[in-house]
C-alpha cells in the first residue's frame, strides 16, 4: 500500500473539472484509490464521491492506493495532483 | 418506423412555412409516474442502454462545445459522461428497481434526487450547483427512457414548439427568438397563441392531434395548409424550402411599399398603427413601418410573475418603447387582466363566467392603489414621446368620469412633486355592445375611441373565443359587428373623437374598403400586416 498527503492550491478546491480528470487518471489504474478529507472518504473512480468530498484549498488530502500497480498509480496520481489542485 | 414520414392535419390561424426540430413544451413537472414492472433484468437493461445512448449524446455536446467553446467550458459534458459511469449511481438505480420492482424512469429520478439532495446539503456554494448537473443528466437518461429526444439534442436550437394548448403567461415567458412556429392540440383563432403567432410573423396550427414522442424530430409547419410534417423526405422538405424562400420573395415585395403613405387612389388617408405586446415587438412594427403603436399591451408586465411589477419597472418599459418611436404616437392600454389572461397574485378568485367578470378597468377601478401605479408610470413616460391611454371593457360613462378623476389626482400628485409629464390623449376601448349603443355620450367624455373588434365579436354574438367547438358559428363579418363598427365611428366623430380599429378585424383586407367607406381613421394591427393592410389600402 502507497500512502501521501497532498495540500490543495487550486482556489476552487476539487471542483468539477478536476474532480472528472482525477477520476479518469485513477480509472487508468487496477489499484484502488481512495481519497480522504476532514475524515470523509471517498473511492477515487467514483465522481458522486470525490466531488462529494468537497475539498477546498487548504485543505490536506490523504491519498491511500492498493494494487499491483500501486507503485507507478502513486507517481501518476500524485504529479497529476500538484499540475491541477 | 422511424424514418416514415408523418403527417398531421389541423387548422391554421397564421400562414408560412417553418423547418425545424420539434420541441414539446411539457407542463410543471410530474413528468415521471411510478409503475410497477416484474422483469426488473429488462428494467435494468433499457437502463443501461439508456445510458449509453445518453452518454454518445454528451460525448457530441462535448465535441460540439470543444470546438465553439473551448476545452475548460466543454469540460463539463465530460464530466456529466462520468456522473453515468459513477457506480454508485448505477447502483443506485439498480437497486431502487430491483428491491421496488419499479420502472427504470421512476428509478432514475429518485435517485437524482437523492444525489441532488447529497449535493444541496454540502456547505460549499459551487457543490450547491452540482445538484443541478445530477438532475440534467438523470433528465437526459429519463428523456430517452420516455422515448423523448433521440439523436442530438441542443435545446437552444430554434425550435417548432408542440403542446397541447398555451396559456399567455406561458407564451410571454417564451424566448421568442428559439420559437419557429406553435402547433397545438387544442385552441382556438382567437386564442392567444394565435395571436401571438401572427404578432411574431410565424406559422402557427391549432387542433392537430399529434402523436406522443415527437420531441427532437425534424419536421414541417405547413400553414398554408394546416400539416405538420414529421420525418419528412429529401423531396418534401426540397419543395417546402422553395415554399419559403418564395415567402421570403413576397416579403421583400411588401417591403417596397416601405415609406409609402396610406392612401387610396381618390386620396383618402388612413393611419396604420401597429398592435404590440412588448418592448421586444417595437423591432418588428419599426421594421414593419408601423406609423405609431395603435395598442401596447400593457398586460406582459403583470403575466408570468408572483407579484405586481413596481412603477419603476413600468416606466421603464414605457419610457422604451416611447423613446424607440421617437415622437409616434404610443397608445398603452391599462391592465386587461381577467378572463383568459390570469395571474396568481390579483387573487381574482374563480369565476363563472371570466368574460363576463371581474377584469380589465373594473379591477382598476375597485382597487385605485394598483391603477395609480400604472398610471403614474405611463403620465411619467409621456414626457419621453407622444403617448396616449386607453382604457379596456367600458360599458358606462360614470366609469370614465371615475377614471378621469383619477387620473387628474395622478397628474397633481406628478406636479407637486415636479416630476414631469406630456400632453397625454385620453381614450377608451369599445368592446361591449353597451359601449357602442352610448358612444355619444362616451364621445363627449374622451379623445379618441378604439375598436376592439375580438372582444366586440364576443360580447355581440354570445360566442366565447376560447371555445373552440364555436369555431363555425364564429363570423367575424357578421353584420351586427359591422353596424356597430359603423354606429361607434359616426357618433365618435360627431363628438370630436377619432376613430380606430385595434381587433384582429383591422388586419382583415377584405374589409379595408369598408373601413375607408365607414371614415375609420386609424387601423392598429400585428406588425406583420401592416404593409399588407397599405397595400390594400392603396389598391382602392
Amino acid at each position: 500500500m502507497k500512502e501521501f498527503k497532498y495540500i490543495i492550491r487550486d482556489p476552487e478546491g476539487i471542483h468539477a473539472r478536476p474532480a472528472g480528470l482525477l477520476v479518469k487518471k485513477a480509472n487508468e489504474y487496477t489499484s484502488t484509490v481512495t481519497l480522504s478529507v476532514n475524515g470523509k472518504e471517498a473511492d477515487a473512480k467514483r465522481i458522486f464521491a470525490v466531488m462529494g468530498l468537497g475539498a477546498k484549498k487548504d485543505m490536506e488530502l490523504s491519498v491511500k492506493i492498493e494494487g499491483e500497480d500501486e507503485e507507478v498509480a502513486a507517481q501518476s496520481i500524485k504529479s497529476f495532483l500538484e499540475e491541477n489542485l | 418506423m422511424e424514418t416514415e414520414v408523418k403527417k398531421y392535419v389541423g387548422k391554421s390561424v397564421y400562414k408560412g412555412i417553418a423547418i425545424g426540430r420539434i420541441r414539446i413544451y411539457e407542463k410543471g413537472d410530474s413528468r415521471v409516474k411510478r409503475e410497477h414492472i416484474s422483469d426488473a433484468l429488462k428494467e435494468t437493461d433499457r437502463f443501461n442502454s439508456a445510458r449509453e445512448t445518453a452518454k454518445e449524446q454528451l460525448k457530441e455536446l462535448y465535441e460540439k462545445a470543444l470546438k465553439e467553446v473551448g476545452q475548460a467550458s466543454a469540460m463539463i459534458f465530460d464530466v456529466h459522461q462520468m456522473m453515468l459511469d459513477d457506480l454508485d449511481y448505477i447502483e443506485s438505480v439498480t437497486h431502487i428497481i430491483e428491491s421496488q420492482k419499479v420502472n427504470a424512469e421512476y428509478a432514475v429520478a429518485c435517485t437524482a434526487d437523492n444525489f441532488a439532495d447529497m449535493f444541496g446539503a454540502m456547505e460549499d456554494d459551487y457543490m450547491k450547483e452540482r445538484a443541478a448537473d445530477v438532475k440534467d443528466v438523470s433528465n437526459r437518461v429519463i428523456g430517452i427512457l420516455q422515448g423523448r429526444s433521440e439523436g442530438s439534442v441542443s435545446g437552444d436550437e430554434p425550435s417548432i414548439i408542440l403542446a397541447d394548448d398555451l396559456a399567455p403567461s406561458e407564451t410571454v415567458q417564451m424566448d421568442k427568438s428559439k420559437v419557429l412556429s406553435f402547433v397545438t392540440r387544442y385552441g382556438s383563432t382567437n386564442s392567444h397563441t394565435a395571436i401571438l403567432a401572427r404578432t411574431m410573423n410565424i406559422p402557427a396550427l391549432i387542433n392537430v392531434d399529434f402523436d406522443d414522442g415527437l420531441d427532437g424530430k425534424q419536421a414541417i409547419v405547413d400553414g398554408y395548409n394546416g400539416i405538420l410534417y414529421v420525418n419528412p423526405d429529401k423531396e418534401l422538405l426540397e419543395a417546402m424550402k422553395k415554399k419559403q424562400e418564395q415567402d421570403e420573395k413576397n416579403k421583400k415585395l411588401l417591403h417596397e411599399l416601405k415609406g409609402k403613405e396610406n392612401i387610396t387612389t381618390d386620396g383618402r388617408k388612413i393611419n396604420i398603427y401597429a398592435n404590440i405586446g412588448g418592448v421586444s415587438d417595437v423591432a418588428a412594427a419599426l421594421k414593419n413601418d408601423a406609423g405609431g403603436i395603435g395598442l401596447f399591451r400593457s398586460e406582459f408586465l403583470y403575466l408570468g410573475r408572483d407579484d405586481f411589477p413596481s412603477e419603476e419597472e413600468q416606466f421603464n418599459a414605457y419610457r422604451t418603447v416611447v423613446e424607440n418611436m421617437a415622437g409616434k404616437k404610443v397608445i398603452i392600454r391599462t391592465l386587461d387582466i381577467g378572463a383568459d389572461k390570469q395571474a396568481d397574485y390579483f387573487n381574482l378568485g374563480n369565476e363563472e363566467n371570466p368574460a363576463l367578470g371581474y377584469r380589465a378597468i373594473r379591477i382598476c377601478l375597485s382597487q385605485p392603489e394598483i391603477f395609480k401605479v400604472q398610471l403614474r408610470a405611463i403620465y411619467r413616460a409621456s414626457a419621453y414621446g407622444t403617448v396616449s391611454i386607453m382604457y379596456p371593457m367600458i360599458i358606462s360613462v360614470d366609469e370614465v368620469k371615475r377614471i378621469k378623476k383619477i387620473a387628474e389626482e395622478v397628474k397633481t400628485e406628478l406636479s407637486n412633486l415636479g416630476i414631469p409629464y406630456g400632453e397625454v390623449e385620453q381614450g377608451i376601448m369599445i368592446e361591449t355592445p353597451a359601449a357602442v349603443m352610448i358612444s355619444d355620450e362616451l364621445a363627449k367624455e374622451v379623445d379618441f375611441f378604439s375598436i376592439g373588434t375580438n372582444d366586440l365579436t364576443q360580447y355581440t354574438l354570445a360566442i366565447d373565443r376560447q371555445n373552440q367547438r364555436l369555431d363555425e358559428f364564429y363570423d367575424s363579418h357578421h353584420p351586427a359587428v359591422l353596424k356597430m363598427i359603423q354606429m361607434t365611428v359616426e357618433n365618435g366623430h360627431k363628438g370630436g373623437c377619432w376613430v380606430g380599429i385595434c381587433g384582429e378585424l383591422g388586419a382583415d383586407t377584405t374589409l379595408t374598403k369598408t373601413f375607408i367607406d365607414m371614415g375609420v381613421d386609424e387601423l392598429s394591427v400585428s406588425p406583420s400586416f401592416v404593409l399588407s393592410v397599405r397595400k390594400a389600402v392603396r389598391e382602392i
